[in-house]
């Protein structure tokens, strides 16, 4: 097997421990460890000090503070999997999760690792886009919030600064939400050739009040379709809708062509996934469940 | 640096390289060469051992991510001479053929049954989904895991 | 238990399933060192210099081998199974990316991998040939300048069958259809990756050898042949094997460089190569471009077929197959079907890739001939607006035709086909299929049905027909009862999973009435069995099951004498019923073959010219191959949206003659249909215009799991061989051979309307997506 070159390794005891250890220049977070080591397995990446921050178990939680979704950075994508208050509010984040590697990957790779991997084809950063997410980056100093739309620089780089440490991700919940995630891959558990993430909130009225459209693995500035976003605001939630969204997420994106397929092909995917998504998502915000939750909550 | 992993009950401690793997750590320090290795890139699964009760692919965590920690692999299925239901299960319904993938598989089988007495044919495929076999098929690992899934005591 | 076939458990999962068993990477020898290969990233480069200081300056590095170094020792080249010559470490040039550079030893492995980035080689790149199709073009690079006099990169023709009357009816011919289709470069890879331990004894100068060998013996002469070392100075030791599938039958140049390591060190030298060394320089499969044509009637009668094909050998010729046949068995691709003439034509060539060819469970490339008529009775299905299976039921060889001479010269020994065909349409639920498919088209749902019937032909092989280097793949076996009356059985064939220390033992049991469990098989060892030429090409059932046979017949024959001593009676007077030797008309009177091993082993006298003991050997020649067949039935649910395919349903009839286990036969069945799904849908070694190989681990190399994969409904038919002692064919291949062909006919099938014709595989969702809009894309280069 491939291995790693030398490193040095450290066990954070605490957060302030880990921010401390996180300022040398060349350490990095080491969490679930799944995309971080197989890259130092085949020596793309040679850090000098790994910081192992397993043991922060505060920072693995998923629960609902008033009208936000609070993910801790060390949450498992199998917690996140499983987590009934995520799936009731975003299904997206089931429907993402459930196409994310393979079950026992699931159980050891982190939601915050993902996004700070920041892999152009990494599905929870479009989910995340989507839902109009805010990063909590915790840092000697305190913490800051960065909106998941600002996160990334660009592949494999991302705002989190020396010193500092993604925290937490906070989703905010509003009532006519529904959500859904659309992935098309080789195999299963192959990085998307294509996916997108749509998030429709209703207005009363039966119009979109707000949509937001993540993509994955087609260059998509910050793993948004900002222009079909825009297009949707304020129109009616019907197929005509979503297929022009669709197809102006198509043409605003830069899919590259690889083996996963050539572009023509991956920017169909765009519009027909957008569209599928779009779909599932309003049929979640008007359906029985969202019914529930209008009489549970008049209740 | 020191690592000090319980495994399958017993408690071992080896001054390891940081950069040491923990499919390597237990292979070569212990000897312990039922868990097997098959690519470079966390997709084969021939690694799957338990870490603090959840399978992991040991090949994509470093044995200093255990230290401290319990890890039980195939050689620790067996509880006094008596195989786990899941180990005769492999055996009645011919789940294998070259037995590399076998150790893998059946960690994972052992790990859902506990969490999932009754699990559908679904279920066992989604289980191992992250774990490849080239001589079965898997239609008789599924099988296989149906078998003790159905005999929870062994065969009677 | 007495006698002998059936399903049972095996016997060699007892280790297996506690961990336990033996592996070449778990071998751990006092004092072992470990070895790794620094590798081209260049498919095609002149070396201009190659510096080891650093690396060997490294504290914990023992050794560091080179081409120069290797060529001091006469040791830079090997020969390959086909005859041409392979680079163990480079000399003057890199011919693909990942050729074998240099090779270190050191303390471990991790020290190892370090070194490999001490060593500084420059490269002069030089263009590469990757595209197969231009290998022959006037001014193409030259991929083998190491010949002297050679000025292209044309390896052989090779032809078969009658081209003039093949022509003749061509041009009589109501209808001809005329398809191009790629086998694209696939792998086997098995779960393990190829690798060795050597230790060189220095004081009785013998070398030991674990490997992952299909072939030990094979080894043991080749090794013995280029390193000069006397063969009886030579054990090769293949333990448990993970999975071999063709891949392991050649030498590699890590298991020289591992060989000379040992010499140089005195010390064991273990090497085992990683994931991406495996699908990048060890034994590709397939890679055929090719040209197929039929001839027929409008009614659907099939007169003829005519193929052409070049074949991408990669950088060295490599192939694994027997001499006399430069393009293996592919001369069977005149199908199940009865044929009036048929014509074929093969070309190697050479290009910047690795070598290789003759791999994953090919049965000497009849995998590409299945696929190619196969795939166009599809296309004259699909020309003539026929129903597929209807075409082959009207083409089909009869019973009464067998044993039939096809229009190449095989002689297919026995197959009532109609009857499997029938039987897989019945368990399938054919014609509902068909409905349920016209109706759901209505809905824009796409169904697809896609058949296969394949004839294999397996268990080289004849002695006057078929040698690999010279040697003859007849193989032996030798059976002892011990005085206790138990057995043991060695033989020369190399299991990596069919099971053969049970399906052994129970030919055994079959033939003496002994219990499968009192039967020890020993295999894998060259200083403890008769010299064979291993397993591949599903011959372990047809070639030493047979040996095992007749073995145990022999020694059921001087049973017979030693009951007759015993008794006090004529040999001729006693009867056989499993287990014991009785006096005619006397059943009570019998002696049970431990009574009579004891007795053979006592001071019984026996007749002069009797031995004693019980034993016997035998080295079995076969007369023919043996051609197990089957009826396959694929059915699919594609979604035009995104050109995601999903398999609903595989039905698989197989007829491989005589089943020695039943359980063991469909798990061999069970996994090569599982081989079918990854070639047909995702499995690919492509290349760039650079030469980058674009398959070089498991995340661009997909293979299916168990997700992909339907639950497999098998049935069988059993037509014995006529010529097999126990009737039976072998199996092991017939499913990777019969599946790929249904699955892409399936997918074809249910894009009917949309008036696609073929597409080649893999059919990703990509491509199927580009069939729809009638643009599918070559797939054995980049996608651009």
């Amino acid at each position: 097997m491939q291995v790693p070159s030398h490193v040095e390794y450290e066990r954070a005891t605490s957060v302030d421990h880990a921010l401390l250890l996180l300022s040398r220049p060349d350490a990095r977070v080491l969490a679930g460890g799944h995309s971080l080591i197989p890259m130092m397995k085949l020596r793309l990446a040679q850090p000098e000090m790994l910081v192992d921050i397993n043991g922060l178990t505060e920072l693995s939680y998923i629960r609902l503070d008033g009208s936000q979704l609070r993910i801790g950075a060390l949450a498992r994508h199998a917690d996140l999997l499983d987590s009934p208050l995520a799936g009731q509010h975003f299904p997206i984040f089931h429907d993402a999760e459930r196409v994310v590697a393979d079950p026992i990957v699931r159980l050891w790779g982190t939601v915050g690792g993902s996004l700070c991997q920041a892999d152009p084809s990494e599905d929870l950063s479009a989910a995340f886009a989507a839902t109009h997410a805010t990063a909590v980056i915790r840092g000697a100093d305190g913490d800051r919030e960065v909106p998941v739309r600002e996160f990334h620089l660009g592949p494999y780089e991302t705002v989190v600064g020396r010193g500092e440490l993604l925290a937490e991700v906070r989703v905010p919940v509003q009532p006519g939400t529904g959500s859904a995630y659309e992935k098309v891959a080789r195999r299963v558990g192959d990085w998307s050739v294509a996916a997108a993430g749509a998030v429709i909130r209703l207005d009363g009225k039966n119009g979109i009040a707000q949509a937001g459209i993540g993509l994955t693995a087609v260059g998509a500035e910050h793993f948004v379709a900002a222009e079909a976003e825009e297009y949707l605001r304020g129109r009616a939630p019907d197929e005509e809708s979503f297929i022009e969204a669709g197809a102006i997420a198509a043409v605003h994106c830069h899919p590259v062509a690889d083996q996963r397929g050539p572009e023509d092909y991956k920017r169909h995917l765009v519009a027909e996934l957008t569209t599928r998504a779009l779909r599932r998502a309003t049929a979640r915000a008007t359906g029985p469940a969202a019914a529930g939750a209008k009489r549970r909550k008049a209740a | 640096m020191r690592v000090a992993v319980t495994v399958n009950g017993t408690d071992y401690a080896r001054d390891v390289e940081p950069r040491l793997l923990l499919i390597h750590f237990l292979r070569d320090e212990l000897g312990l060469t039922g868990s097997h290795w098959g690519c470079d890139t966390s997709n084969c699964g021939s690694c799957v051992v338990w870490l603090d009760a959840r399978p992991v692919k040991a090949c994509t965590v470093l044995a200093a991510m255990a230290d401290g920690r319990i890890v039980r692999t195939v050689e620790g299925l067996e509880r006094d001479g008596q195989l786990d239901p899941v180990q005769q299960g492999f055996v009645e319904c011919h789940g294998l053929q070259c037995g590399f993938c076998t150790p893998g598989m059946m960690m994972t089988a052992r790990w859902l049954l506990d969490r999932n007495p009754d699990p559908d044919e679904a279920e066992i495929r989604e289980a191992i989904s992250g774990q490849i076999c080239r001589c079965t098929g898997y239609e008789n690992i599924v099988r296989s895991v149906r078998w003790a899934a159905e005999h929870p005591e062994g065969p009677t | 238990m007495t006698g002998g076939f059936g399903s049972r458990p095996r016997k060699e999962d007892q280790r297996f399933i506690r961990g336990r068993g033996t592996y070449v990477d778990d071998v751990k020898l006092p004092g072992m060192l470990h070895g790794a290969v620094l590798r081209s990233p260049h498919p095609h480069a002149r070396i201009l210099s190659v510096d080891t200081v650093a690396a060997e300056a490294h504290p914990k590095v023992r050794a560091v081998l080179t081409g120069e170094s290797l060529a001091k020792r006469d040791l830079a080249w090997m020969p390959t199974l086909s005859g041409d010559k392979q680079a163990v470490l480079a000399t003057d040039k890199v011919r693909f990316q990942g050729q074998e550079v240099a090779f270190v030893v050191a303390d471990d492995h991790y020290a190892a991998r370090d070194a490999l980035e001490l060593i500084d080689v420059e490269y002069e790149p030089l263009p590469p040939v990757i595209d197969a199709r231009q290998a022959l073009d006037p001014g193409a690079p030259l991929v083998r300048d190491d010949h002297p006099g050679r000025a292209d990169n044309h390896i052989f023709d090779w032809e078969a069958g009658d081209a003039e009357r093949t022509d003749a009816v061509f041009r009589a011919a109501e209808v001809t259809v005329s398809q191009d289709m790629l086998y694209p470069r696939v792998h086997p890879a098995p779960l393990e990756t190829c690798g060795i331990v050597a230790d060189f004894e220095q004081i009785s100068g013998k070398l030991t050898v674990w490997a992952t060998s299909q072939a030990p013996h094979a080894h043991r002469t080749l090794y013995s042949m280029v390193t000069g070392l006397p063969e009886h100075k030579i054990r090769v030791v293949s333990p448990d094997i993970g999975g071999g599938f063709g891949s392991k039958v050649p030498i590699y140049p890590g298991y020289l460089c591992a060989i000379v390591g040992t010499m140089i060190t005195g010390r064991p030298v273990k090497w085992m190569e990683d994931r991406s060394e495996n699908l990048m320089s060890t034994a590709f499969a397939r890679d055929f471009h090719m040209r197929g044509e039929l001839a027929a009637d409008r009614d659907g009668k099939i007169r003829a077929v005519r193929v052409q094909v070049l074949a991408d050998h990669g950088a060295f010729n490599g192939a694994a197959q027997p001499s006399k046949y430069p393009a293996g068995f592919f001369g069977v691709f005149t199908g199940s079907y009865d044929l009036e003439a048929a014509h074929c034509q093969v070309t190697g060539v050479y290009t910047n890739k690795a070598p290789g060819g003759v791999a994953y469970s090919c049965s000497f490339r009849i995998t590409e001939a299945v696929y190619l008529v196969e795939r166009m009775v599809d296309v004259l299905a699909f020309e003539l607006d026929m129903d597929p299976a209807e075409l082959r039921m009207r083409n089909l060889l009869r019973p009464e035709q067998f044993p039939y001479t096809c229009q190449t010269g095989w002689v297919y020994d026995s197959g009532d086909y109609p009857r499997t065909l029938r039987m897989a349409m019945d368990l399938a639920g054919y014609e509902k299929l068909r409905a349920e498919q016209r109706a759901e088209r209505g809905n824009g749902h796409l169904i697809g049905i896609g058949l296969s019937f394949f004839t294999e032909a397996v268990g080289a092989g004849p002695r006057k027909d078929m040698d690999i280097l010279g040697i003859g793949m007849a193989d032996g076996v030798e059976l002892r009862v011990h005085p206790t009356g138990t057995a043991v059985l060695r033989i020369s064939v190399q299991t990596q999973g069919q099971g053969h220390e049970t399906t052994f033992a129970q030919i055994v049991a079959e033939e003496l009435g002994l219990s499968p469990d009192d039967v020890e098989v020993v295999h894998g060892d060259t200083d403890q069995t008769p010299f064979g030429m291993g397993t591949y090409g599903s011959r372990s059932t047809p070639v030493s099951g047979a040996a095992t046979a007749i073995v145990a017949r022999k020694v059921r024959e001087r049973a017979r004498v030693v009951a007759a001593a015993m008794l006090e009676v004529d040999p001729d007077d006693l009867e056989w019923e499993r287990g014991r030797w009785f006096v005619r008309g006397d059943p009570d009177s019998g002696r049970t073959i431990a009574e009579i091993a004891w007795a053979a082993h006592s001071n019984l006298e026996l007749p002069d010219g009797v031995e004693g003991h019980l034993d016997a050997t035998c080295v079995y020649n076969p007369p023919n191959l043996t051609y197990p067949f089957g009826a396959y039935i694929c059915v699919v649910d594609v979604d035009p949206g995104t050109g995601k395919v999903d398999v609903r349903r595989f039905v698989a009839v197989d007829d491989c003659g005589v089943r020695i286990n039943p359980m063991i036969v469909e798990g061999q069945v069970h996994g090569g249909l599982a081989d079918g799904i990854g070639m047909a849908l995702m499995e690919n070694i492509a290349f760039d215009a650079e030469g980058n190989c674009l398959g070089g681990s498991f995340m661009d190399y997909l293979l299916p799991t168990a997700l992909e994969c339907p639950s497999w409904e098998l049935g069988a038919t059993v037509t014995p061989s006529p010529h097999h002692p126990i009737g039976a064919k072998g199996v092991g291949e017939s499913a990777t051979v019969g599946s790929p062909p249904a699955v892409v006919n399936a997918v074809i099938d249910a894009l009917r309307p949309y008036g696609v014709r073929h597409a080649d595989m893999p059919l990703t969702p990509a491509q199927v997506w580009r069939a729809i809009q009638g643009r599918p894309f070559r797939t054995d280069l980049a996608i651009s």
